[in-house]
């Protein structure tokens, strides 16, 4: 019988702990092609972040180093300005990047670093317990927000994409999704650009990646894949909010 | 002999550490520091190493993280509140088990404190600083050469036991001009070897992980089970310090750093006035002189701490002579720095008061 | 040996520069020296003080407690720094800022014109160099060829006229009180 699908050589032959319909499988899987496809995997160097995605750096199959909460970004500075030659990704939730990391991507960005973001935003902590994030919708139920965010008390998400926009360092920053087939594809075409512009000394990167979390949304697999579509899109529009080639021609 | 050169403490330090291959820099800017990140600008772009600003030194020493995983010699300086937020980030470094140099050039504190020279950041220099279980290497200059020469001491100590150093200075210290020389061949950061653990790309071997946490049942137990036997070792073979006249003292000075300049003066002073007493510097504070002091307990019944704080290093003291002696104190905190005379005045009323 | 020295004037009077001067100075001899400066936030807009020491042995303290010698070029330092000064020790004052007139009677006290000697040289602004030559003749610590020379490591980027200007004043203040020590 011909094998037809199998692991790609990019992720380690680990057991993901991750829950069922959970978005970082999907993601972890594309970096693990991208690794594989572009030639990079013995040259890489992968940050797992605070949070579900903390066991990242025993699924990756590359190096990887795990740094306080919020602070890949400044690690990442470290490791691409020490060794150049390397490929350098931080891989974040919201609750690292656009919580208690929020100065470290922000400088990061303004500073042009030449490294590649991965920020899965699934609107919630899912390690803590399912606790608000910046993230989290105006309105969405969390263990700290049980009566819905109230704006008035709690105040508005952070839009990660459209706030780093607004500095004039970042090179190339979209949002993608992983509710369907067809947005997997898409968010594997950004991620392969975001390294490809490493690769190319282009400058910093970051890919926004809307991802499920059932477990936190108290939903089925399939049903928070619908509210992707429906609800969390509709107030993170997908897209391209910085491309600094096209504006060079 | 080397030429000498005049210099300001906090340059000394940036020659210092370029001549020990270190060639990278991440720091955030705070008084009485300035002249380390402003020197280095230039000296580290001219060397053809890293300069980096940063956002805060929560961003510099995480900075510092991955250079140094990366397997660089890599360094920052700050003064104590900046030390103060940077203990996140030491503590996952020593977790790690990745050497780093930082140096922090004290001021007053608690808080925002003042910008004079103090000594009150003893107690978080050496009992770890930030959360868990561990300790960093700290060294004590007391002279501008001193500030030269650490350096590389503190990065071969930080990379043969894998730990965090630090370097405890002080305003005064960094602040103060004295002669240098160039005491060692400056290191070329290529011959330096590349670290067996080093993150740098998976080419031609197993992937390498560096991380502070470990969650499998008992696993941190034994990791740190681990490097509790290493803290052993650093403290049996490398306490180092310097003693002045204190073979037949009846009262032996402990000082450290700026402190032991002054205390110096004062036992200087004691002694043309015919009074036996001594000196006692400690070079590292941890691992603290322990074995020397529990040998002077001995035979000296009186020690005098002289510190600018409250108090902290005379804990150490106290357990090193387990009861013996007497421990008698002298402190400027705030940002106070003592005079050679209330040094001496102090050091009478001991030894009138011990007859 | 050992001779402890505190300069102390404005902000913008050299204080800091005829420091650092003297602590070449010092090293050129083949001296032990430190100095330190006031530092941080006292030096914005108020008064600027450093520390010199200068000895035959290695310098334990730094911070200079009880001066040897004083150069004071502001009455705000007069009043601060007179009293300290070592009982047989020298005050050399700025006469031409200074009003008020030192009170103490257990050392050498030296009134000089500073800034009208340095004027006369055309440049107000070396009135600290006239001092560091009245140091050095007074003192003997010293010679002028040195402090000619410590001058140049100071300023190294400055042209040979100011240079040459600076010497003159440090020559004039040296030659100030002829031969009498």
């Amino acid at each position: 019988m011909k094998k037809i699908f199998s692991r790609p050589e990019g992720l380690t032959d680990t057991l993901m702990r991750y829950c069922p319909g959970c978005g970082h499988g999907i993601v972890h899987r594309i970096v693990g092609e991208l690794l594989i496809e572009l030639d990079i995997r013995e040259r890489t160097v992968g940050i797992a972040p605070v949070g579900c995605s903390v066991f990242a750096d025993e699924y990756f199959n590359c190096d990887m180093i795990q740094p306080p909460h919020g602070r890949g970004p400044a690690v990442s500075a470290g490791i691409k300005r020490a060794r150049p030659e390397c490929i350098v990704f931080s891989y974040q939730g919201d609750g690292d990047l656009a919580s208690i990391g929020t100065a470290e991507i922000i400088h990061a960005a303004a500073r042009n670093e030449n490294i590649t973001v991965v920020f899965i935003n699934n609107a919630i902590f899912g390690m803590t317990g399912g606790q608000m994030a910046p993230t989290t919708l105006p309105g969405m139920k969390s263990t700290t927000s049980q009566k819905g965010r109230d704006v008035r008390k709690q105040g508005y998400p952070m839009k990660v994409c459209e706030m780093l926009a607004s500095l004039d360092g970042p090179y190339y920053l979209e949002r993608c999704a992983v509710d369907t087939v067809k947005n997997v594809i898409k968010t594997k075409k950004a991620l392969k650009m975001a390294f490809q512009n490493q690769l190319d000394d282009k400058g910093f990167c970051l890919i926004e990646v809307l991802s499920m979390c059932p477990t936190g949304w108290g939903q089925t697999p399939v049903q928070a894949k619908k509210w992707i579509g429906e609800v969390m899109s509709a107030y993170y529009p997908l897209g391209v909010y910085r491309d600094r080639s096209k504006e060079a021609k | 002999m080397a030429e000498k050169k005049l210099m300001y403490g906090n340059h000394a330090i940036v020659e210092g550490v370029i001549a020990a291959g270190c060639r990278f820099f991440a720091g955030y800017p705070i008084t009485p520091q300035n002249e380390i990140p402003e020197s280095m600008s230039v000296r580290m772009v001219d060397e053809g190493g890293v300069f980096i600003q940063t956002e805060s030194e929560i961003a510099a020493i995480n900075m510092l993280f991955g250079a140094a995983a990366a397997g660089k010699r890599a360094m920052t300086s700050s003064s104590s509140p900046g030390i103060s937020l940077m203990q996140e980030g030491i503590s996952y470094i020593a977790g790690a088990d990745i050497p780093v140099l930082v140096v922090n050039i004290v001021r007053g504190g608690p808080g925002l404190g003042n910008i004079a020279p103090a000594q009150s950041d003893y107690y978080q220099s050496t009992r770890g600083g930030g959360h868990g279980d561990y300790f960093t290497i700290t060294l004590a200059p007391n002279s501008a050469q001193d500030l030269y020469e650490f350096p590389k001491l503190a990065f071969e100590l930080a990379e043969k036991y894998r730990n965090p150093a630090l370097i405890l200075a002080d305003g005064l210290l960094g602040q103060m001009m004295e002669a240098v020389e160039f005491s060692f061949e400056p290191i070329d950061p290529k011959s330096l070897p590349e670290k067996e653990w080093a993150l740098c790309g998976c080419k031609g071997r197993e992937r390498r992980v560096v991380r502070s946490y470990d969650l499998k049942q008992g696993r941190l137990e034994e990791l740190n089970l681990r490097r509790a036997e290493k803290y052993t070792t650093i403290r049996k073979d490398e306490q180092r310090f310097k003693d002045e006249y204190c073979d037949d003292a009846d009262l032996v000075v402990i000082a450290y750093g700026t402190s032991s300049r002054i205390a110096s003066a004062a036992v200087r002073m004691a002694r043309q006035k015919g009074l036996k007493v001594g000196l006692l510097r400690p070079i590292t504070l941890w691992p603290f002189p322990t074995d020397v002091l529990a040998d002077m307990s001995k035979r000296i019944e009186n020690f005098l701490v002289v510190e600018m704080s409250c108090g902290q290093m005379i804990d150490d003291v106290k357990l090193a002579t387990e009861c013996r002696s007497n421990i008698h104190f002298h402190g400027r905190p705030g940002g106070g720095v003592p005079i050679p005379s209330e040094i001496l005045e102090k050091i009478e009323a001991v030894l009138g008061g011990a007859r | 040996m050992t001779k402890e020295i505190i300069i102390s004037g404005f902000g913008g009077q050299g204080i800091v520069s005829s420091g650092i001067i003297l602590a070449h100075a010092g090293l050129i001899e083949d001296k032990h020296v430190t100095f330190f400066p006031s530092y941080g936030a006292e030096m914005r807009g108020g008064t600027a003080n450093c520390s010199v020491v200068i000895s035959s042995e290695p310098v334990a303290s730094p911070i200079v407690a009880t001066p040897d010698v004083v150069i004071i070029m502001n009455e705000p330092s007069l009043a601060r720094f007179e009293m300290a000064v070592k009982p047989g020790g020298l005050l050399l004052y700025n006469q031409t800022l200074i009003k008020s007139k030192p009170k103490r009677k257990d050392i050498t006290v030296m009134p000089i014109e500073a800034n009208v000697l340095a004027e006369e040289l055309g440049q107000g602004r070396i009135a600290n160099m006239v001092m560091l030559g009245v140091f050095a003749k007074k003192t003997g610590l010293l010679s002028l060829r040195t402090l000619k020379n410590a001058q140049r490591k100071r300023y190294k980027k400055a042209n040979d006229e100011q240079l040459a200007l600076n010497d003159k004043a440090l020559e004039k203040g040296y030659g100030l009180f002829g031969n009498s020590k």
